[in-house]
């Protein structure tokens, strides 16, 4: 019986104390590591700039607020137009990437299994070299000289009359090349996600709108997309939320004219040494990548009334 | 047989191969309008490919399907007159009760009020009415079966392939849902196919049973000719138990043959069938409701003395299983007709066990 036996590691393991333990630490995780510094740069965003280190304070009249960083948010309009053009690039990264991956992800539901893990395999390799590597390699394939650039010049020229020609493709440093390394980069966040919601949709259903009278691209849009819309709304989010904050893709391929929010923020901090405004845009930022996500978790609650599949 | 019902789905020479796997071997069925035809056989035997080479979802590696005349080879799944209700329902797990339903019809040329009108009268045939706004999981598993049902029936097909229809029910609404789709099947006259590993339903359901052994088909015909005629030992011991011993044939005497079965210990007569000659060496096959049970030696024919070694009472019926003098077990199920008088036999009684020489069926092979 059990008061005989001396000691149980069940049961010291489920004493309350340990699941409460378990439980609390991505919770504490979380509080430590992001509501701690976001309200760290909350307070700095409405401080003042100080020639201390760091460089805000807090100072002057109660109540020791000083509102010019979101003051300056809606009156100077870089920051209204590099908002709209980070929401621009990033959605417009997110539809390429919804339009690229969807096919390839249900590819991938379609192949025999042995193929699929070898296919996925290949999705995610991208990952084992350097972000940074990647974004440089992109960055000599658009170069006014490179091979890539010079073959797409040679097909443009081919095909347009003689007064269009050019002698290379001006790629680099415009947000044409933001967008496209940024889907490249993000890509594989798009296919995951719509892969593991279109991989567990029941094959018979579609034979069973076939039957029905419908045809293949009819079962498509009555029967598949309905259901992938979860892994369309996750891996929409993955996609848009980073990039729409994406700092280092505009630095270094990107147009300075037309800077992305994360720029900017990089720019306040380290360059006009502002604290208070790099930090009033980035909680704007915050505020803004919210509301979409809100969205994303109620519909979740809305789709787990019902069964998954 | 297949003669008094107009054809309607001609199967000619199907086969199906899976790689070096045959799962259909040349199959010939005629399928007459408005019948309730039963494919009946083991697990892994190709009754759900013979169906979705019907529905159209894989096509014969040799072999043609004719329907109302039209030949099938080629036409895909959407263009067919033909709707399965799957084996597992396969319901759209995002629309209503009623989208379901009204699936099909969206290919139709209809006003939308003529749609909510079938729909309508759809759920009322499978009296689904008061759940037409939920979705599939929020119905029983008996209500889901009848949606799926309702979805196939909804753009009247001329052919209506149901896989297993009733796997998935408890037995009494199992018993409950044969009846109502028999009822359903008269008042819609579509020709009905049936797949089912169960042989009783197959019996209660199906006008023409088909059983199937590893692809093949091995004999056609209404359940009772299947059921007191069977063709061969396989399709004998598949549709209900039957006892089954090795005879030689002594002598024809006419319509009767004496046969020796050795495990009989005594010469037993038995209806000849055409062809059979002295020597000739076949199945003596008998099933157990076919048997009487004597305490004394009967009279007649055909009584073999033997021990019951075991009996299990069910109060209207009993089932004996009696050991025969060469150690070989013969099954009896009787009648418990009468209530006093003699004793019933019991454990270890001294008994014989006897049938008349028609009850008896030889199989070849
Ligand atoms: N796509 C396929 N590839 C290879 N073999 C297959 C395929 N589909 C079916 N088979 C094989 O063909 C045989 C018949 O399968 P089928 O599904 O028709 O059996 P069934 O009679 O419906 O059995 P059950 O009663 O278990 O449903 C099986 O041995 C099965 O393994
Ligand atoms: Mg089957």
């Amino acid at each position: 019986m059990s008061v005989s036996r001396p000691f149980s590691i069940a049961r010291w393991f489920h004493r309350r104390g340990w699941s409460d333990l378990i439980i609390g630490l991505p919770y504490g995780w979380l509080l430590l590591l992001f509501l701690l510094p976001f309200l760290i740069v909350l307070a700095m965003s409405v401080g003042s700039q100080a020639p201390t280190a760091p460089p805000v304070g807090f100072g002057g009249e109660y109540p020791w607020i000083n509102p010019r960083g979101y003051q300056r948010l809606f009156t100077d309009d870089l920051y209204i137009r590099s908002f709209l053009i980070s929401l621009m690039n990033a959605g417009l990264a997110t539809l390429l990437c919804l339009g690229l991956g969807y096919p390839m992800a249900l590819g991938l539901t379609r192949v025999a299994k042995s193929w699929r893990n070898i296919l996925l395999m290949l999705v995610i390799l991208p990952f084992w070299t350097s972000f940074l590597l990647r974004v440089y390699a992109w960055m000599g394939l658009m170069g006014k000289s490179s091979w890539f650039n010079q073959l797409l010049t040679d097909g443009w020229n081919l095909l347009v009359p003689v007064d269009w020609a050019v002698k290379s493709i001006p790629m680099m440093h415009s947000n044409f090349a933001v967008v496209l390394v940024m889907v490249y980069t993000y890509l594989p966040f798009m296919i995951l996600p719509l892969y593991s919601s279109l991989e567990r949709l029941d094959p018979t259903l579609d034979e069973a709108a076939m039957d029905l009278g419908s045809r293949p691209f009819r079962v498509f849009l009555d029967v598949t997309l309905p259901q992938s819309v979860p892994g369309i709304i996750a891996g929409g989010l993955l996609v848009f939320i980073p990039a729409a904050g994406e700092l280092v893709i505009p630095t270094l391929v990107g147009d300075a004219s037309t800077p992305m929010i994360g720029r900017v923020i990089a720019d306040e901090f380290n360059s006009a040494r502002d604290w208070p405004m790099a930090s009033a845009v980035a909680v704007a930022l915050l505020v803004l990548m919210v509301g979409p996500t809100m969205l994303y978790s109620r519909y979740q609650a809305r789709a787990e009334e019902g069964p998954g599949k | 047989m297949a003669a008094d019902v107009e054809p309607f789905l001609r199967i000619e020479g199907v086969s199906k191969n899976f790689g070096p796997f045959q799962a259909v071997k040349d199959v010939n069925l005629t399928i007459g309008k408005g019948e309730i035809f039963a494919l009946l056989g083991g697990s892994g035997c190709g009754k759900t490919t013979l169906l979705r080479m019907l529905a159209g979802f894989e096509e014969p590696s040799s072999g043609r399907i004719f329907l109302d005349g039209q030949d099938m080879t080629g036409v895909p799944p959407w263009e067919r007159p033909v709707h399965m209700m799957f084996q597992s329902y396969a319901l759209f797990p995002h629309m209503t009760v009623e989208k379901n339903i009204g699936y099909g019809l969206k290919h139709e040329r209809m006003t939308a009020a003529e749609r909510t009108d079938r729909v309508r009268a759809m759920l009322d045939l499978v009296q689904l009415t008061p759940f037409a706004v939920r979705k599939p999981h929020q119905i029983s598993g008996g209500q889901r079966q009848r949606v799926a049902l309702a979805r196939a029936l909804a753009r009247q097909p001329k052919l209506l392939l149901l896989d297993e229809p009733l796997a998935a029910l408890d037995k009494k609404l199992r018993e409950h849902t044969q009846f109502e789709l028999m009822s359903i099947q008269e008042r819609t006259g579509v020709t009905f196919i049936v797949v089912t590993h169960d042989q009783e339903e197959a019996m209660t359901l199906a006008d023409r049973i088909a059983v199937m052994d590893r692809g093949a088909v091995q004999q056609v015909g209404p359940p009772g000719e299947v059921y007191e005629h069977p063709a061969s030992r396989f399709v004998a011991s598949f549709l209900g138990s039957i006892s089954q011993y090795e005879a030689r044939v002594l002598r024809i005497e006419g319509a009767e043959a004496l046969l020796d079965v050795p495990a009989f210990e005594t010469p037993v007569r038995a209806t000849a069938i055409p062809g059979l000659v002295e020597g000739e060496v076949l199945t003596l096959a008998v099933r157990p409701e076919k048997l009487a049970i004597h305490r004394h030696p009967p009279g007649g024919p055909n009584a073999i003395p033997g021990e019951i070694k075991d009996l299990a009472y069910f109060g209207k019926d009993s089932l004996y299983r009696v050991t025969l003098p060469s150690g070989q077990l013969i099954s009896v199920h009787a009648v418990n007709a009468r209530r006093g008088g003699e004793a019933r036999p019991d454990w270890y009684d001294k008994v014989w066990v006897a049938f008349e020489p028609a009850a008896a069926i030889l199989l070849r092979g």
